[in-house]
C-alpha cells in the first residue's frame, strides 16, 4: 500500500504545524497498516477533538470525528454493533484523559475490543497550548504562566492498571518501536493502547525553551529510558512522569495479557413475556 | 419479541418492548429514576433478540455509543431522565449535525437539578427541542397512555431513520409506572434505512461497508470534509438540516383534535392532557388540541383549530409549551390565553380546567 492509498490525497496539505510530531505518528500508522496488509475497508477510525483528532479525517477509509473527549464511547458503540470491524481510536492526551478520562478507564476495564493511539504532546495543541493533565510539573503553558503547580498523569500506567490487554509507550523519537507496538496493538484482541510522547514545538515547546522541533525531539529522546533499565530507586512509576527537566519518560511495553474481550453473555432465544393464555 | 395480542404493561416496559418490535438492536444506558426499568428490561431482553445491551459509565457515553451504533445502520436507543438528559445534549447536537438516526427516551421528572427524583413533571419540553447549542431541529414526540408509548416508540424509530435525525420520545414518571391494557398490532410497519426518499435528506450510508465515509461534527461539505470558515458551506448545510424537518412538518405532525369548532380549546400533551377528556364529554363548547408531535410544532394542523379561540394550555411546568402555543395562536387571531401550570407532582384534574372555564 502506497502512502496515498492510506491517506486521502484530496485533503492535502494537512493542517499540522511545521515540526509537529503528528507527521511521525501518521507515518507510523501507515507503516503498521501497510506491514500488516490490513484492509481499510474493515476499519473505522474514530477521534475526538484536537489536533490529533484531525488525523482520521486524512485517512482513506471510514473516519468518525466525534465530540471532545468522547471518541472511546462512540467507538464502543461502533464496535459492539459491528464486531467484525477493526475500530481504531486516535486522539490527544487532553481529549482522552481530561474531558474523556472516565471513558478510557472504563473501556479498559471492560476490555472492549478497540485499539487506542494516544498522542501525548503534554498540552492542548489545538486550542493554543493550555495546561493539560499531562503537562509536566513546573512547565509553562498559557493557563499556567508561572509554571504548572500540578503533577501529570502517567497515562500508560493508568490504562494498564485499568485492565487493558496491551499497553506500550514510545515517543516520536522511537519510530521503529512505535510501528511495532501499533502492529501488536492492532493484532491483540481486547482493549489495547499505545501512547506516543510527541513534540508540539509551536504551542508547547516555544514557551519552554524548546521551540526548535529538533531540539524538542532530542529533549524527548534524552528523557526517555526503557522500562528494562528502570531501577528500584526510581520508586513508583508515577515519579517517572514527574518531569521538571530532570525527570524521565519510561518507554516500552507495560502490559501484555489475554483477558477475554467484552462480548455478549446470552445466545439463546427465550421470550420472558408471552401473551396470556386464552 | 412480543407477539400480537393484548397485554397489561407498565409504561417503561412498554417502551422497551416496543423498541424491540421497532427493530432496535442496540441499547446503551445509565441507570436513573424513573427511567431505569426501561434499561433493566432491555438488559433482560436485548441479547435474546440478538442485539447489544451495554451499561455505560455515564449518560454522555450512553448517547455516544448509541449514535456510534446508529452510524453502522443499527437502530439504537438510550433512555434517561432529567439530569441524564442534560448530559446528553452536546451529543444530540452531534447526531443532528452528522445526520445519524438515534432514539432518546426522556422519562420526565421534577427539576431543575436532582429535583423530585420519583415525581412526574413536564419541565423538559423546551430542552427537548432547544437543549443543544446552535441551529438544529429535533423531532419530539409525547405520549399520554401506555398504548401511545408503544405506538410512538415505533414511530420514533421510523422518523429517525426517515429523516436521519435524532428523535426524542417524552414519557414521564407517571406513565412510566402506570400499568394499562395495550394491544400489540399484527401489522407493525418498520421503515428501513433509505426506504423512504425525502427531499433534503441525503442517502444514509453506514460505516464499515467500504464507503470511505468522512463523518464530522464540524461544518462540512457533501463529502463530509470539514470547511469551517466558508459562509456558504455553513449556510447551505445548516439551512438544509433545519429545513428537512421544518418543511416536512405536515408529514411529521400528529395531533389528536376533538371538537375543533368549540370556542374554548384546551391545548395539552402527555399525562396532563388526560384531565381534558371528562370535560369534553360534557361540554360541546370545549375542544382539545393534543400534539403527539410537540416539535416541529404542528402548525399546519393548528391553523383551523386556533382561529379566534379562547386557548387554555395545561401542562406541568412554569414555562414551556404555552410560549409556542401562544405564538402560533396569535398568528391565527386568538387573543384570550389562560395557562394552567401545575408543578410539584400534582397531575392536572378536570377540576383545575373547570375552574378556569367557569371564570369565562
Ligand atoms: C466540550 C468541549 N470543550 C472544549 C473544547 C475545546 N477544545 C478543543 S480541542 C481541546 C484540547 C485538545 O487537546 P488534546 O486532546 O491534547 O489534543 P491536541 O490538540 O494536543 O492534539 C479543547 C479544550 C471543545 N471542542 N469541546
Amino acid at each position: 500500500m502506497e502512502f496515498f492509498d492510506f491517506y486521502r490525497k484530496d485533503r492535502w496539505p494537512h493542517q499540522f504545524c511545521p515540526g509537529c510530531g503528528l507527521g511521525t505518528v501518521m507515518n507510523s500508522l501507515y507503516k503498521a497498516f501497510s506491514d500488516l496488509n490490513m484492509d481499510l475497508k474493515n476499519t473505522v477510525f474514530v477521534s475526538g477533538i484536537g489536533c490529533t483528532g484531525r488525523v482520521p479525517g486524512y485517512i482513506n477509509g471510514d473516519s468518525v470525528h466525534t465530540t471532545h473527549g468522547r471518541p472511546i464511547a462512540f467507538a464502543t458503540g461502533i464496535k459492539l454493533a459491528r464486531p467484525d470491524l477493526n475500530v481504531v481510536v486516535i486522539s490527544g492526551d487532553g481529549d482522552l484523559f481530561a474531558i474523556g478520562g472516565n471513558h478510557i478507564i472504563h473501556a479498559a476495564r471492560r476490555n472492549v475490543d478497540i485499539k487506542v493511539i494516544a498522542v501525548n504532546n503534554a498540552t492542548y495543541g489545538l486550542t493554543g497550548g493550555q495546561l493539560a493533565p499531562t503537562t509536566p510539573h513546573n512547565m509553562i503553558t498559557t493557563t499556567s504562566p508561572y509554571g504548572n503547580k500540578e503533577h501529570p498523569f502517567a497515562l500508560s500506567e493508568l490504562v494498564a492498571a485499568a485492565g487493558a490487554n496491551y499497553v506500550a509507550r514510545w515517543t516520536t523519537a522511537h519510530p521503529n518501536q512505535l510501528v511495532n507496538s501499533i502492529k501488536t496493538a492492532l493484532t491483540t484482541p481486547g482493549f489495547t493502547f499505545v501512547e506516543v510522547i510527541s513534540q508540539c514545538p509551536v504551542n508547547f515547546g516555544r514557551r519552554n525553551k524548546m521551540g526548535d522541533p529538533v531540539y524538542h525531539l532530542r529533549w524527548i529522546k534524552d528523557h526517555s529510558i526503557p522500562l528494562s533499565k528502570v531501577t528500584f530507586d526510581m520508586k513508583s512509576p508515577f515519579d517517572f512522569m514527574d518531569i521538571d527537566f530532570k525527570g524521565i519518560y519510561t518507554i516500552g511495553e507495560f502490559v501484555k495479557r489475554d483477558r477475554a474481550p467484552y462480548g455478549k453473555t446470552i445466545e439463546t432465544e427465550n421470550n420472558i413475556l408471552r401473551p396470556p393464555k386464552e | 419479541m412480543l407477539s400480537p395480542g393484548r397485554y397489561f404493561l407498565s409504561g417503561n416496559v412498554a417502551v422497551a418492548e416496543a423498541s424491540l418490535l421497532a427493530g432496535c438492536r442496540f441499547y446503551s444506558g445509565y441507570p436513573i429514576t424513573p427511567s431505569s426499568e426501561i434499561m433493566e428490561h432491555m438488559a433482560a431482553r436485548m441479547e435474546k433478540e440478538g442485539g447489544v445491551f451495554i451499561q455505560t459509565e455515564d449518560e454522555i457515553s450512553a448517547i455516544a455509543a448509541a449514535i456510534g451504533a446508529g452510524m453502522t445502520g443499527t437502530k439504537s436507543m438510550t433512555a434517561t431522565s432529567g439530569p441524564g438528559f442534560s448530559l446528553m445534549q452536546e451529543n444530540i447536537g452531534y447526531a443532528a449535525m452528522t445526520e445519524t438516526p438515534v432514539v432518546i427516551v426522556d422519562v420526565m421528572r421534577g427539576g431543575p437539578s436532582t429535583g423530585q427524583v420519583t415525581i412526574v413533571a413536564q419541565g423538559d419540553v423546551m430542552q427537548a427541542r432547544f437543549g443543544s447549542h446552535g441551529d438544529y431541529e429535533n423531532i419530539v414526540l409525547s405520549a399520554n397512555s401506555v398504548q401511545e408509548l408503544i405506538d410512538l416508540t415505533i414511530r420514533a424509530f421510523n422518523l429517525s431513520v426517515m429523516f436521519r435525525n435524532p428523535v426524542i420520545l417524552l414519557s414521564d414518571a407517571e406513565l412510566a409506572r402506570m400499568i394499562e391494557k395495550v394491544e400489540i398490532s399484527k401489522d407493525i410497519e418498520n421503515v428501513d434505512f433509505n426506504q423512504v426518499k425525502i427531499p433534503d435528506v441525503p442517502e444514509f450510508r453506514p460505516l464499515g461497508r467500504g464507503n470511505k465515509l468522512a463523518i464530522t461534527g464540524l461544518t462540512h461539505d457533501e463529502r463530509g470534509y470539514p470547511i469551517t470558515t466558508d459562509v456558504n458551506v455553513h449556510r447551505t448545510l445548516v439551512t438544509r438540516l433545519v429545513n428537512k424537518i421544518k418543511n416536512n412538518e405536515k408529514m411529521i405532525s400528529d395531533v389528536e383534535i376533538i371538537n375543533p369548532e368549540a370556542k374554548n380549546i384546551i391545548v395539552s400533551y402527555g399525562i396532563s392532557s388526560r384531565a381534558a377528556y371528562p370535560i369534553l364529554k360534557k361540554r360541546r363548547d370545549v375542544g382539545l388540541f393534543r400534539p403527539r408531535t410537540l416539535w416541529p410544532f404542528p402548525e399546519s394542523k393548528a391553523k383551523d383549530v386556533f382561529e379566534d379561540k379562547n386557548i387554555i394550555t395545561v401542562e406541568m411546568n412554569l414555562r414551556g409549551y404555552d410560549l409556542e402555543v401562544e405564538r402560533v395562536a396569535r398568528k391565527y387571531g386568538s387573543k384570550n390565553f389562560r395557562n394552567i401550570k401545575i408543578i410539584g407532582g400534582e397531575v392536572p384534574t378536570p377540576k383545575h380546567i373547570m375552574e378556569v372555564l367557569e371564570v369565562n
